[in-house]
């Protein structure tokens, strides 16, 4: 059996590495946090990437609804966004969230898919503004809107 | 209080500590379901685990007064100050205003001092009377 050279991780890729959302995506969702939430990458554009999240059982916030917490929308977003930026600059540049604001304009119906829509508007040297959607099927009936800021920790994105 | 953790929160492994204070502190352990960059805590379970906090926080101050709402949140607002690394994380939430109609409520999340947070959050949530 052989194994594949390619890095296991975002953090091992060479500086110079073409970013690709499909398989950043793939490295970012093996493991961690979005592993575990069964994020997975749906669609990509040049300042945008949109990620799915399957409902299921152990994502629910309110029992008795069968709602999904608020929690796995937020990481999502996060997700989705971050890559955005990434995209937008053409390669992995390590960065984190500084702030993120999210508008829940409703409840997801239980059972559909959440599709996680990020862009990045704006790149500076230093800071990524982003925004994005949540829907469950209709775009223009999103659950949750987002805004927010990430800064890059180690080199520049421009 | 009678506050009951919901799938998300038990999935996450969320403990609350002690269940009957005013604002009961939530926590969960690092473990490879919370973690992001490689080593660190994801933002996205951090404001989980204060979103959590917040509603725990604001259910046990309804629950003092004895008033049966519903509740809707209507946004959250979460700055990030420090990385979360590989050890347990707290967060407690404080009702900064609740009202008839809509609470503010503020919470923190830290791991080795509450005094140096390594987030924080705010949520507005809708009150409307319980059916």
């Amino acid at each position: 059996m052989t194994s594949v050279d390619a890095p296991l991780n975002l953090h091992d890729l060479p500086s110079d590495y073409a970013f690709d959302p499909g398989i950043a995506a793939t490295m970012m969702t093996r493991h961690g946090h979005g592993g575990w939430l069964g994020i997975a990458y749906h669609a990509h554009g040049p300042d945008w990437v949109e990620l799915a999240l399957p409902w299921r059982e152990e994502l629910v916030g309110v029992a008795e609804t069968g709602v999904l917490a608020s929690g796995p929308i937020i990481s999502l977003m996060d997700n989705a966004t971050s890559m955005s930026v990434w995209t937008l600059a053409k390669r992995f540049i390590p960065h984190a969230t500084l702030d993120l604001r999210v508008d829940y304009m409703r409840a997801a119906q239980p059972g559909r898919t959440v599709i996680g829509h990020g862009e990045c508007y704006k790149l500076t040297r230093t800071i990524a503004f982003i925004r994005g959607i949540a829907h469950d099927g209709d775009p223009l009936d999103p659950v949750a809107h987002v805004t927010g800021t990430f800064m890059a920790t180690h080199g520049n994105y421009l | 209080m009678s506050y009951a953790l919901p799938p998300y929160a038990e999935a996450l492994g969320i403990g609350v500590d002690p269940a009957d204070a005013a604002s009961p502190v939530l926590w969960f352990d690092y473990s490879d379901r919370v973690s992001g960059r490689p080593g660190f805590l994801h933002g996205g379970a951090m404001s989980g685990l204060m979103e959590m906090a917040a509603i725990a926080a604001l259910q046990a101050e309804l629950e003092r007064r004895g008033e049966a709402m519903r509740l809707k949140p209507v946004n959250v607002a979460v700055e990030f100050m420090r990385g979360g690394t590989q050890q347990r994380t707290f967060a407690s939430g404080t009702v900064t205003r609740a009202g008839r109609r809509v609470a503010l409520v503020n919470a923190s999340c830290w791991q080795d001092d509450p005094a140096k947070p390594i987030a924080l959050a705010q949520l507005k949530v809708l009150l409307s009377p319980a059916e």
